[in-house]
């Protein structure tokens, strides 16, 4: 059976709409089992109407993003926290 | 032999129907999925219908394939833009399912295996307009497509003929589901182009 997701690194393009970090570097827990990895390590689920990120320890929907022609819409209630590398302030 | 063959007179179907604003027609069948196809052994497939007061109605695989079918043919509307014309499925309608319901909820909420939901009026499950399929084009309903079986209400945008369905919640108050807590039309009428929440 062929692969259904891509790697999270697929939302690197999406995620540069709103943030100014490249948030695919991040580090983030899942709310459900506590998995802690790269953003760019999730499973993202593309061919749907927006996209689905879940986390690769149990399959938890840690983001969930929808583009329209005009606003985006950003779920992260399944990522308990993000850390965002940052250049020495 | 005529001058004009019979041939060059007749249109194929797709050519005469009018599609919802903003859709193109698509003679295949894209997958869409917001997680892992699941697998759900028809010896634990279950089907639960739950009142507002906690009454379960349930149907295991074998009840649900003794109860009278129907074989509705109807297009289908992604939000995607595709649509999907004269497709033909068999199941059991969900006026049959909520027969012996007692019921006065507006809304419901369709949960599915894999946990996927989605949410519409209980009205738009009714007359006639709702199916939950087993079969597609003659053959069992395919994994990737929803199988061992989905919900069908082809009058409204394909994301809410949730696929993998286990149970529908009827409820006085309205919840959205997966996508329509995040942006998309809480109803999803393709004719009205109903695609994000403020359309």
């Amino acid at each position: 059976m062929t692969q259904d997701y891509q790697d999270g690194n697929a939302l690197a393009g999406p995620l540069a709409e709103l943030f100014t970090v490249d948030v695919t570097a991040a580090t983030g827990r899942c709310v459900s089992c506590g998995h802690t990895g790269r953003v760019a390590d999730l499973r993202v689920y593309a061919q749907a109407p927006g996209w689905v990120a879940r986390c690769p320890g149990c399959e938890h929907v840690m983001l969930r993003l929808v583009r329209s022609p005009d606003a985006a819409w950003l779920d992260l209630q399944g990522t308990l926290s993000l850390r965002v590398p940052l250049p020495p302030a | 032999m005529g001058i004009v063959s019979p041939g060059f007179r007749r249109r194929r179907r797709d050519d005469d129907v009018e599609l919802p604003p903003g859709q193109y027609l698509t003679q295949d069948f894209p997958v869409l999925s917001a997680g892992p196809t699941p697998n759900i052994p028809l010896d634990r497939w279950q089907f639960t219908i739950s009142s507002e007061i906690g009454q379960e109605y349930q149907w295991t695989w074998d009840e649900l394939l003794e109860l009278p079918a129907e074989e509705p043919t109807v297009d289908i509307h992604c939000v995607t833009k595709w649509s999907k014309l004269g497709t033909t499925w068999r199941g059991v309608s969900l006026d049959l399912l909520m027969e012996e319901v007692e019921t006065t909820a507006d809304y419901a909420l369709v949960h599915c295996y894999g946990g996927y939901t989605t949410n519409l009026p209980l009205e738009d499950l009714l007359d006639g307009k709702a199916w939950v399929v087993y079969e597609y084009e003659g053959s069992e309903l395919a994994p990737q497509h929803g199988g061992p079986a989905r919900l069908l209400v082809p009058h409204l945008y394909f994301w809410k003929s949730a696929k993998w369905v286990r149970g529908i919640q009827l409820q006085e108050f309205d919840e959205p589901g997966f996508w329509e807590s995040v942006g998309y039309h809480n109803y999803g009428d393709p004719w009205r182009e109903e695609r994000y929440a403020g359309d």
